[in-house]
Protein backbone atom coordinates (compact mmCIF):
# COMPACT_ATOMS: atom_id res chain seq x y z
CA UNK A 1 0.00 0.00 0.00
CA UNK A 2 1.56 3.41 -0.83
CA UNK A 3 1.02 5.15 2.88
CA UNK A 4 3.87 6.52 4.92
CA UNK A 5 3.30 3.61 7.37
CA UNK A 6 4.29 0.91 4.61
CA UNK A 7 8.18 2.68 5.36
CA UNK A 8 9.97 2.05 7.77
CA UNK A 9 12.19 4.74 7.53
CA UNK A 10 12.73 8.41 5.96
CA UNK A 11 15.84 8.25 4.46
CA UNK A 12 15.54 10.48 1.22
CA UNK A 13 13.06 12.92 -0.19
CA UNK A 14 12.97 10.85 -3.53
CA UNK A 15 11.84 7.92 -1.71
CA UNK A 16 8.56 9.77 -1.04
CA UNK A 17 5.70 9.55 -3.52
CA UNK A 18 3.12 12.28 -4.22
CA UNK A 19 0.47 10.71 -2.53
CA UNK A 20 3.01 9.51 0.40
CA UNK A 21 3.96 13.60 0.41
CA UNK A 22 0.37 14.73 0.69
CA UNK A 23 -0.51 12.23 3.38
CA UNK A 24 2.72 13.65 5.77
CA UNK A 25 1.36 16.94 5.00
CA UNK A 26 -2.45 16.55 5.48
CA UNK A 27 -1.80 15.04 8.99
CA UNK A 28 0.63 17.54 10.05
CA UNK A 29 -2.01 20.35 9.16
CA UNK A 30 -4.50 18.07 11.19
CA UNK A 31 -2.41 17.59 13.90
CA UNK A 32 -1.36 21.64 13.97
CA UNK A 33 -5.07 22.09 14.00
CA UNK A 34 -5.59 20.33 16.95
CA UNK A 35 -2.55 21.25 19.01
CA UNK A 36 -3.15 24.94 18.21
CA UNK A 37 -6.62 24.38 20.02
CA UNK A 38 -7.80 22.54 23.02
CA UNK A 39 -5.03 19.55 23.37
CA UNK A 40 -1.77 21.07 23.40
CA UNK A 41 0.04 17.43 24.05
CA UNK A 42 -1.83 14.11 22.60
CA UNK A 43 -0.82 10.74 23.69
CA UNK A 44 -0.34 9.03 20.67
CA UNK A 45 3.36 7.98 21.44
CA UNK A 46 2.77 7.18 25.04
CA UNK A 47 5.65 4.65 25.61
CA UNK A 48 7.67 5.19 22.97
CA UNK A 49 11.66 6.19 22.66
CA UNK A 50 12.90 8.54 20.40
CA UNK A 51 16.36 9.24 20.23
CA UNK A 52 17.75 12.05 18.84
CA UNK A 53 21.25 10.82 17.41
CA UNK A 54 23.17 14.17 16.60
CA UNK A 55 27.24 13.72 15.63
CA UNK A 56 26.69 17.21 14.24
CA UNK A 57 26.17 20.60 15.79
CA UNK A 58 22.56 21.89 15.11
CA UNK A 59 20.29 23.47 17.47
CA UNK A 60 16.66 23.83 15.47
CA UNK A 61 16.80 20.38 13.88
CA UNK A 62 16.83 18.80 17.01
CA UNK A 63 14.91 20.93 19.52
CA UNK A 64 12.50 20.73 16.70
CA UNK A 65 12.42 16.81 16.69
CA UNK A 66 12.04 17.30 19.98
CA UNK A 67 9.46 19.43 20.55
CA UNK A 68 7.41 17.20 18.39
CA UNK A 69 8.24 13.70 20.01
CA UNK A 70 7.10 15.33 23.13
CA UNK A 71 3.92 16.86 21.81
CA UNK A 72 2.87 13.57 21.51
CA UNK A 73 3.71 11.91 24.83
CA UNK A 74 6.90 9.92 23.52
CA UNK A 75 10.29 10.11 25.63
CA UNK A 76 13.45 11.61 24.26
CA UNK A 77 16.85 10.82 24.59
CA UNK A 78 19.26 13.14 23.34
CA UNK A 79 22.38 11.86 22.01
CA UNK A 80 25.11 15.03 21.20
CA UNK A 81 28.63 13.16 19.93
CA UNK A 82 30.30 16.36 21.65
CA UNK A 83 31.78 15.11 24.69
CA UNK A 84 30.15 11.35 24.61
CA UNK A 85 31.86 8.27 23.78
CA UNK A 86 32.11 9.59 20.74
CA UNK A 87 34.54 11.42 21.54
CA UNK A 88 36.48 8.49 23.01
CA UNK A 89 36.77 6.89 19.72
CA UNK A 90 33.13 4.94 19.71
CA UNK A 91 32.49 4.12 16.01
CA UNK A 92 28.55 4.64 14.66
CA UNK A 93 28.18 0.57 15.29
CA UNK A 94 28.70 0.61 18.82
CA UNK A 95 26.71 3.52 19.39
CA UNK A 96 23.71 2.54 17.52
CA UNK A 97 23.69 -0.28 19.49
CA UNK A 98 24.02 0.51 22.63
CA UNK A 99 20.91 3.22 21.70
CA UNK A 100 18.73 -0.37 20.64
CA UNK A 101 19.81 -2.08 23.99
CA UNK A 102 18.43 0.94 25.79
CA UNK A 103 14.63 0.60 23.81
CA UNK A 104 15.03 3.43 20.70
CA UNK A 105 11.73 2.60 18.71
CA UNK A 106 12.96 5.49 16.36
CA UNK A 107 16.64 7.20 15.89
CA UNK A 108 16.90 10.83 14.62
CA UNK A 109 20.16 10.80 13.20
CA UNK A 110 22.52 13.65 11.86
CA UNK A 111 25.71 13.02 10.64
CA UNK A 112 28.24 14.79 8.76
CA UNK A 113 28.70 12.02 6.49
CA UNK A 114 26.39 11.30 3.17
CA UNK A 115 24.70 8.09 3.68
CA UNK A 116 25.21 7.78 7.48
CA UNK A 117 21.30 7.38 7.88
CA UNK A 118 21.12 4.94 4.99
CA UNK A 119 24.16 3.04 6.47
CA UNK A 120 21.86 2.68 10.35
CA UNK A 121 19.18 1.49 8.51
CA UNK A 122 20.41 -1.56 6.06
CA UNK A 123 23.00 -2.43 8.05
CA UNK A 124 20.98 -4.15 10.81
CA UNK A 125 22.66 -3.41 13.94
CA UNK A 126 19.59 -1.95 14.75
CA UNK A 127 15.42 -2.31 14.22
CA UNK A 128 14.36 0.81 15.18
CA UNK A 129 12.77 3.48 12.49
CA UNK A 130 15.51 6.03 11.24
CA UNK A 131 14.41 9.56 10.28
CA UNK A 132 17.53 10.92 8.58
CA UNK A 133 17.82 14.89 9.82
CA UNK A 134 20.84 15.60 8.00
CA UNK A 135 23.63 13.61 6.29
CA UNK A 136 26.65 15.31 5.43
CA UNK A 137 25.97 17.64 1.84
CA UNK A 138 23.53 14.93 0.64
CA UNK A 139 19.87 14.84 1.92
CA UNK A 140 18.17 16.76 4.76
CA UNK A 141 14.07 15.28 4.14
CA UNK A 142 12.27 16.72 6.96
CA UNK A 143 13.66 20.19 5.95
CA UNK A 144 12.56 19.67 2.77
CA UNK A 145 8.77 18.49 3.88
CA UNK A 146 8.58 21.58 6.03
CA UNK A 147 9.34 23.89 3.32
CA UNK A 148 6.31 22.17 1.15
CA UNK A 149 4.27 22.58 4.05
CA UNK A 150 5.29 26.22 4.30
CA UNK A 151 4.64 26.70 0.40
CA UNK A 152 1.19 25.52 0.42
CA UNK A 153 0.06 27.21 3.34
CA UNK A 154 0.31 30.81 0.89
CA UNK A 155 -0.91 29.21 -2.23
CA UNK A 156 -3.91 27.19 -1.02
CA UNK A 157 -5.38 26.84 -4.66
CA UNK A 158 -2.43 24.33 -5.35
CA UNK A 159 -3.02 21.71 -2.30
CA UNK A 160 -2.57 18.69 -4.27
CA UNK A 161 -0.06 19.84 -6.98
CA UNK A 162 2.58 22.43 -6.96
CA UNK A 163 1.92 23.15 -11.27
CA UNK A 164 2.27 26.50 -11.87
CA UNK A 165 4.62 27.45 -8.87
CA UNK A 166 7.88 28.67 -9.47
CA UNK A 167 10.37 28.18 -6.83
CA UNK A 168 14.02 29.63 -6.88
CA UNK A 169 16.52 28.26 -4.54
CA UNK A 170 19.65 30.19 -3.88
CA UNK A 171 23.06 30.11 -3.06
CA UNK A 172 25.38 27.78 -1.90
CA UNK A 173 23.81 24.78 -3.71
CA UNK A 174 26.91 22.66 -3.68
CA UNK A 175 26.90 22.10 0.09
CA UNK A 176 23.48 21.55 0.77
CA UNK A 177 21.78 18.83 1.42
CA UNK A 178 18.05 20.90 1.75
CA UNK A 179 18.30 21.50 -1.86
CA UNK A 180 18.81 18.24 -2.73
CA UNK A 181 15.92 17.41 -0.82
CA UNK A 182 14.14 20.19 -1.75
CA UNK A 183 14.57 19.86 -5.61
CA UNK A 184 13.49 15.54 -4.80
CA UNK A 185 10.06 16.65 -3.33
CA UNK A 186 9.60 19.80 -4.76
CA UNK A 187 9.77 18.30 -8.53
CA UNK A 188 7.52 15.41 -7.18
CA UNK A 189 4.44 17.85 -6.30
CA UNK A 190 5.05 19.18 -9.76
CA UNK A 191 6.73 22.61 -9.00
CA UNK A 192 9.04 24.37 -11.64
CA UNK A 193 12.31 24.71 -9.58
CA UNK A 194 15.25 27.39 -10.55
CA UNK A 195 18.61 26.47 -8.93
CA UNK A 196 20.69 29.91 -8.70
CA UNK A 197 24.26 30.26 -7.92
CA UNK A 198 27.39 31.05 -8.89
CA UNK A 199 28.87 28.73 -11.03
CA UNK A 200 31.49 27.08 -8.23
CA UNK A 201 28.66 26.33 -6.18
CA UNK A 202 26.68 24.79 -8.24
CA UNK A 203 27.23 20.38 -7.96
CA UNK A 204 28.80 18.38 -10.77
CA UNK A 205 25.78 16.97 -12.58
CA UNK A 206 23.73 19.73 -12.54
CA UNK A 207 22.86 19.48 -15.54
CA UNK A 208 21.07 15.82 -15.04
CA UNK A 209 19.02 17.24 -12.43
CA UNK A 210 15.32 17.69 -13.77
CA UNK A 211 15.59 21.80 -12.59
CA UNK A 212 16.46 24.93 -14.27
CA UNK A 213 19.97 26.42 -13.70
CA UNK A 214 20.49 30.14 -13.76
CA UNK A 215 23.01 32.51 -12.82
CA UNK A 216 22.05 35.28 -12.87
CA UNK A 217 19.72 36.13 -9.55
CA UNK A 218 18.01 39.12 -11.88
CA UNK A 219 16.84 36.74 -14.41
CA UNK A 220 14.53 34.94 -12.62
CA UNK A 221 13.70 36.95 -9.77
CA UNK A 222 10.84 38.64 -11.07
CA UNK A 223 8.80 35.32 -11.83
CA UNK A 224 9.26 33.65 -8.44
CA UNK A 225 6.41 32.31 -6.06
CA UNK A 226 8.63 31.45 -3.51
CA UNK A 227 12.33 32.16 -3.20
CA UNK A 228 14.61 29.79 -0.49
CA UNK A 229 18.05 31.59 -0.09
CA UNK A 230 20.45 28.97 1.24
CA UNK A 231 23.36 29.70 3.88
CA UNK A 232 26.85 30.10 3.01
CA UNK A 233 28.12 27.22 4.85
CA UNK A 234 31.92 28.34 5.49
CA UNK A 235 32.25 25.34 7.68
CA UNK A 236 32.39 22.91 5.05
CA UNK A 237 34.65 25.17 2.81
CA UNK A 238 38.02 24.25 2.66
CA UNK A 239 38.90 26.56 -1.00
CA UNK A 240 37.52 30.03 -1.93
CA UNK A 241 34.31 29.63 -3.83
CA UNK A 242 33.58 33.40 -4.44
CA UNK A 243 36.08 36.70 -4.51
CA UNK A 244 34.34 38.26 -1.33
CA UNK A 245 31.65 38.20 0.96
CA UNK A 246 30.77 41.95 -0.51
CA UNK A 247 30.73 40.51 -4.01
CA UNK A 248 28.92 37.48 -3.10
CA UNK A 249 26.27 39.64 -1.00
CA UNK A 250 26.04 41.80 -4.05
CA UNK A 251 25.50 39.09 -6.99
CA UNK A 252 23.19 36.73 -5.21
CA UNK A 253 22.29 38.15 -1.77
CA UNK A 254 18.68 38.82 -0.96
CA UNK A 255 19.10 42.44 -0.87
CA UNK A 256 16.70 45.49 -0.46
CA UNK A 257 16.38 46.20 -4.16
CA UNK A 258 15.83 42.76 -5.19
CA UNK A 259 12.83 42.84 -2.17
CA UNK A 260 11.03 45.13 -4.15
CA UNK A 261 11.44 43.02 -7.02
CA UNK A 262 9.59 40.17 -5.85
CA UNK A 263 5.64 39.28 -6.96
CA UNK A 264 3.52 40.69 -4.58
CA UNK A 265 2.26 37.06 -3.16
CA UNK A 266 5.73 35.55 -3.08
CA UNK A 267 7.05 34.21 -0.09
CA UNK A 268 10.96 34.73 1.27
CA UNK A 269 12.43 31.16 3.22
CA UNK A 270 15.48 30.21 4.82
CA UNK A 271 16.62 26.92 6.03
CA UNK A 272 18.25 28.99 8.90
CA UNK A 273 20.41 29.93 10.80
CA UNK A 274 20.75 33.49 8.74
CA UNK A 275 24.08 34.89 7.76
CA UNK A 276 22.09 38.24 7.89
CA UNK A 277 23.88 40.92 5.45
CA UNK A 278 25.30 37.76 3.49
CA UNK A 279 23.09 35.77 1.45
CA UNK A 280 19.84 37.74 2.67
CA UNK A 281 19.46 41.54 4.75
CA UNK A 282 18.02 42.13 7.57
CA UNK A 283 14.81 43.99 5.70
CA UNK A 284 14.28 40.93 3.33
CA UNK A 285 14.09 38.71 6.51
CA UNK A 286 12.34 40.59 8.74
CA UNK A 287 9.73 42.11 5.59
CA UNK A 288 5.86 40.95 5.73
CA UNK A 289 6.71 38.69 2.76
CA UNK A 290 9.17 36.77 4.87
CA UNK A 291 8.01 33.18 5.81
CA UNK A 292 11.47 32.01 8.36
CA UNK A 293 9.50 32.16 11.56
CA UNK A 294 6.56 30.18 9.93
CA UNK A 295 9.20 27.53 8.86
CA UNK A 296 10.49 27.07 12.21
CA UNK A 297 6.76 26.75 13.74
CA UNK A 298 5.77 23.91 10.87
CA UNK A 299 8.90 22.04 11.21
CA UNK A 300 7.03 21.01 14.50
CA UNK A 301 3.97 20.24 13.02
CA UNK A 302 5.90 18.18 9.62
CA UNK A 303 7.79 16.17 12.37
CA UNK A 304 5.20 15.16 14.96
CA UNK A 305 3.91 14.00 11.33
CA UNK A 306 6.54 11.89 9.90
CA UNK A 307 6.76 10.08 14.02
CA UNK A 308 3.33 9.59 14.04
CA UNK A 309 3.12 7.94 10.79
CA UNK A 310 6.08 5.87 10.83
CA UNK A 311 5.61 4.60 14.23
CA UNK A 312 2.23 3.78 13.83
CA UNK A 313 1.35 0.40 12.17
CA UNK A 314 4.85 -1.02 12.75
CA UNK A 315 4.28 -4.05 15.10
CA UNK A 316 7.23 -4.98 16.56
CA UNK A 317 7.72 -8.96 16.61
CA UNK A 318 9.07 -10.32 19.91
CA UNK A 319 9.32 -14.35 19.50
CA UNK A 320 7.23 -14.45 16.75
CA UNK A 321 4.00 -13.04 18.25
CA UNK A 322 2.76 -9.26 17.51
CA UNK A 323 2.53 -7.20 20.81
CA UNK B 1 -28.00 -13.08 9.51
CA UNK B 2 -28.56 -10.56 6.19
CA UNK B 3 -29.98 -6.79 6.62
CA UNK B 4 -31.25 -6.55 10.69
CA UNK B 5 -31.77 -3.20 10.23
CA UNK B 6 -33.86 -1.14 7.34
CA UNK B 7 -34.28 2.45 6.66
CA UNK B 8 -37.49 3.14 8.47
CA UNK B 9 -35.84 0.88 11.47
CA UNK B 10 -33.26 3.15 11.88
CA UNK B 11 -35.51 6.44 11.82
CA UNK B 12 -37.65 5.05 14.68
CA UNK B 13 -34.08 4.04 16.37
CA UNK B 14 -32.76 7.64 16.39
CA UNK B 15 -35.98 9.60 17.17
CA UNK B 16 -36.60 7.32 19.69
CA UNK B 17 -33.48 7.77 21.23
CA UNK B 18 -33.63 11.74 20.79
CA UNK B 19 -36.64 11.08 22.70
CA UNK B 20 -34.78 9.66 25.56
CA UNK B 21 -31.89 12.01 26.14
CA UNK B 22 -34.10 15.08 26.43
CA UNK B 23 -36.32 12.86 29.21
CA UNK B 24 -32.95 11.66 30.64
CA UNK B 25 -31.37 15.12 30.91
CA UNK B 26 -34.63 17.11 31.81
CA UNK B 27 -34.69 18.98 28.47
CA UNK B 28 -32.07 19.63 26.20
CA UNK B 29 -30.58 23.29 27.52
CA UNK B 30 -26.55 21.76 28.37
CA UNK B 31 -26.77 18.69 26.03
CA UNK B 32 -24.18 18.93 23.01
CA UNK B 33 -23.41 16.13 20.72
CA UNK B 34 -20.08 14.45 19.70
CA UNK B 35 -19.79 12.24 17.05
CA UNK B 36 -17.00 9.69 16.36
CA UNK B 37 -15.72 9.92 12.37
CA UNK B 38 -17.05 8.53 10.19
CA UNK B 39 -20.61 7.14 10.92
CA UNK B 40 -21.48 8.38 14.48
CA UNK B 41 -20.87 12.10 12.87
CA UNK B 42 -23.79 11.56 10.42
CA UNK B 43 -25.64 9.72 13.09
CA UNK B 44 -24.57 12.91 15.76
CA UNK B 45 -26.26 15.69 13.04
CA UNK B 46 -29.25 12.92 12.52
CA UNK B 47 -30.24 13.07 15.67
CA UNK B 48 -29.17 16.66 16.39
CA UNK B 49 -31.81 17.15 13.65
CA UNK B 50 -34.46 15.34 15.41
CA UNK B 51 -33.63 16.97 18.51
CA UNK B 52 -34.38 20.55 16.76
CA UNK B 53 -37.61 18.78 15.39
CA UNK B 54 -38.80 17.92 18.79
CA UNK B 55 -37.42 20.66 21.01
CA UNK B 56 -34.30 22.88 19.92
CA UNK B 57 -31.05 23.39 18.29
CA UNK B 58 -28.22 21.99 20.06
CA UNK B 59 -24.25 21.83 19.21
CA UNK B 60 -23.08 18.54 16.77
CA UNK B 61 -19.56 18.41 16.85
CA UNK B 62 -16.86 15.82 16.16
CA UNK B 63 -14.21 13.85 18.26
CA UNK B 64 -11.48 12.13 16.21
CA UNK B 65 -10.34 9.27 18.60
CA UNK B 66 -7.52 8.32 16.40
CA UNK B 67 -4.20 10.36 18.05
CA UNK B 68 -5.51 8.54 21.24
CA UNK B 69 -6.24 5.19 20.68
CA UNK B 70 -3.72 2.23 22.16
CA UNK B 71 -3.21 -0.07 19.21
CA UNK B 72 -1.30 2.69 17.34
CA UNK B 73 1.41 -0.18 16.71
CA UNK B 74 -1.02 -2.85 15.43
CA UNK B 75 -2.81 -0.97 12.77
CA UNK B 76 -1.63 1.51 10.08
CA UNK B 77 -2.66 5.14 11.08
CA UNK B 78 -5.48 6.04 9.54
CA UNK B 79 -6.25 9.53 7.70
CA UNK B 80 -6.75 11.92 10.16
CA UNK B 81 -10.25 13.41 9.82
CA UNK B 82 -10.68 16.58 12.41
CA UNK B 83 -11.82 17.19 15.97
CA UNK B 84 -14.73 19.97 15.85
CA UNK B 85 -15.73 21.15 19.26
CA UNK B 86 -18.79 23.44 19.46
CA UNK B 87 -17.64 26.66 20.52
CA UNK B 88 -19.17 26.83 24.06
CA UNK B 89 -16.80 24.04 24.82
CA UNK B 90 -17.92 20.98 26.64
CA UNK B 91 -17.11 22.21 30.35
CA UNK B 92 -20.01 21.93 31.79
CA UNK B 93 -22.16 20.39 29.36
CA UNK B 94 -24.06 17.18 28.98
CA UNK B 95 -22.20 15.52 26.26
CA UNK B 96 -23.20 12.70 24.61
CA UNK B 97 -21.08 10.65 22.60
CA UNK B 98 -22.20 9.38 19.26
CA UNK B 99 -21.18 5.98 17.66
CA UNK B 100 -22.44 3.29 15.10
CA UNK B 101 -21.33 0.32 16.91
CA UNK B 102 -20.47 -0.69 20.17
CA UNK B 103 -17.82 -3.61 20.27
CA UNK B 104 -14.67 -4.12 22.36
CA UNK B 105 -15.23 -0.34 24.21
CA UNK B 106 -11.83 0.75 23.10
CA UNK B 107 -13.27 3.51 21.03
CA UNK B 108 -15.45 4.76 23.62
CA UNK B 109 -12.37 4.47 26.27
CA UNK B 110 -9.96 6.84 23.52
CA UNK B 111 -13.01 9.12 23.34
CA UNK B 112 -13.20 9.12 27.26
CA UNK B 113 -9.25 10.35 27.64
CA UNK B 114 -10.08 12.97 24.70
CA UNK B 115 -12.68 14.15 26.51
CA UNK B 116 -10.73 14.45 29.53
CA UNK B 117 -8.21 16.71 27.57
CA UNK B 118 -10.96 19.24 26.28
CA UNK B 119 -12.32 19.86 29.64
CA UNK B 120 -14.44 18.43 32.48
CA UNK B 121 -18.16 18.14 30.64
CA UNK B 122 -21.11 17.47 33.91
CA UNK B 123 -21.76 13.95 32.37
CA UNK B 124 -20.45 11.82 29.60
CA UNK B 125 -23.71 9.58 27.77
CA UNK B 126 -22.99 7.18 25.09
CA UNK B 127 -25.84 6.68 22.36
CA UNK B 128 -24.56 3.79 19.79
CA UNK B 129 -27.11 2.50 16.50
CA UNK B 130 -25.84 -1.18 17.43
CA UNK B 131 -24.38 -2.45 20.69
CA UNK B 132 -23.30 -5.81 19.12
CA UNK B 133 -21.63 -7.28 22.30
CA UNK B 134 -18.23 -8.86 23.40
CA UNK B 135 -17.19 -5.83 25.59
CA UNK B 136 -13.22 -5.78 26.45
CA UNK B 137 -13.85 -2.52 29.50
CA UNK B 138 -15.80 -1.63 31.72
CA UNK B 139 -18.15 0.06 28.98
CA UNK B 140 -21.45 0.62 28.50
CA UNK B 141 -23.97 2.90 26.11
CA UNK B 142 -26.42 5.17 27.69
CA UNK B 143 -28.92 4.84 24.83
CA UNK B 144 -29.04 1.73 21.90
CA UNK B 145 -30.62 1.71 18.57
CA UNK B 146 -31.06 -2.33 18.65
CA UNK B 147 -28.95 -5.33 20.46
CA UNK B 148 -27.70 -7.40 18.15
CA UNK B 149 -26.37 -10.58 19.52
CA UNK B 150 -23.08 -11.64 17.61
CA UNK B 151 -20.21 -14.06 17.30
CA UNK B 152 -16.79 -12.52 17.24
CA UNK B 153 -16.44 -13.79 13.48
CA UNK B 154 -19.35 -12.02 12.42
CA UNK B 155 -19.13 -8.46 11.14
CA UNK B 156 -21.91 -5.83 11.55
CA UNK B 157 -21.72 -3.13 8.64
CA UNK B 158 -23.46 -0.02 8.71
CA UNK B 159 -24.66 1.95 5.87
CA UNK B 160 -25.83 5.27 5.68
CA UNK B 161 -27.06 7.44 2.80
CA UNK B 162 -24.89 10.16 3.87
CA UNK B 163 -21.78 8.12 3.25
CA UNK B 164 -22.48 5.18 1.52
CA UNK B 165 -25.90 6.00 -0.58
CA UNK B 166 -28.12 3.61 1.32
CA UNK B 167 -29.61 3.12 5.10
CA UNK B 168 -28.93 -0.25 6.55
CA UNK B 169 -27.35 -2.41 8.96
CA UNK B 170 -26.38 -6.07 7.75
CA UNK B 171 -24.36 -8.91 9.57
CA UNK B 172 -21.96 -10.63 7.43
CA UNK B 173 -19.75 -13.92 8.24
CA UNK B 174 -16.88 -13.29 7.51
Amino acid sequence: MDTVASQRHLLSAKDLSLSQILEILDTARELGRITDGPMKKLPTLRGQTVVNLFFEDSTRTRLSFESAAKRLSADVINFSAKGSSVSKGEGLKDTAQTLEAMGADLIVIRHSAAGAAQRLAESGWVSSSIVNAGDGTHEHPTQALLDAYTIRTHFPECENSFSGLHIGIVGDILHSRVARSNVLLLVTLGAKVTLIAPPTLMPVGVESWPVDISYDLDDALTSLDAIMMLRIQSERMSELFFPSEREYARDYGLGNLRLNLLKEKAIIMHPGPMNRGMEISAASADNRKSAILEQVRNGILVRMSVLYLLLGGNPIPVEGVLV
Amino acid sequence: MGIVLEQSDIDRSLKRISHEIIERNHGIEDVILLGIPTRGVTLARRIGAFLEAIDSLIPVGTLDITLHRDDLRLKAPKPLVGTHIPSGGISGKHVVLVDDVLYSGRTIRAALDAISELGRPATVQLAVLVDRGHRQLPIRPDYVGKNIPTNSHELVKVQLQEVDGIDQVEILSS
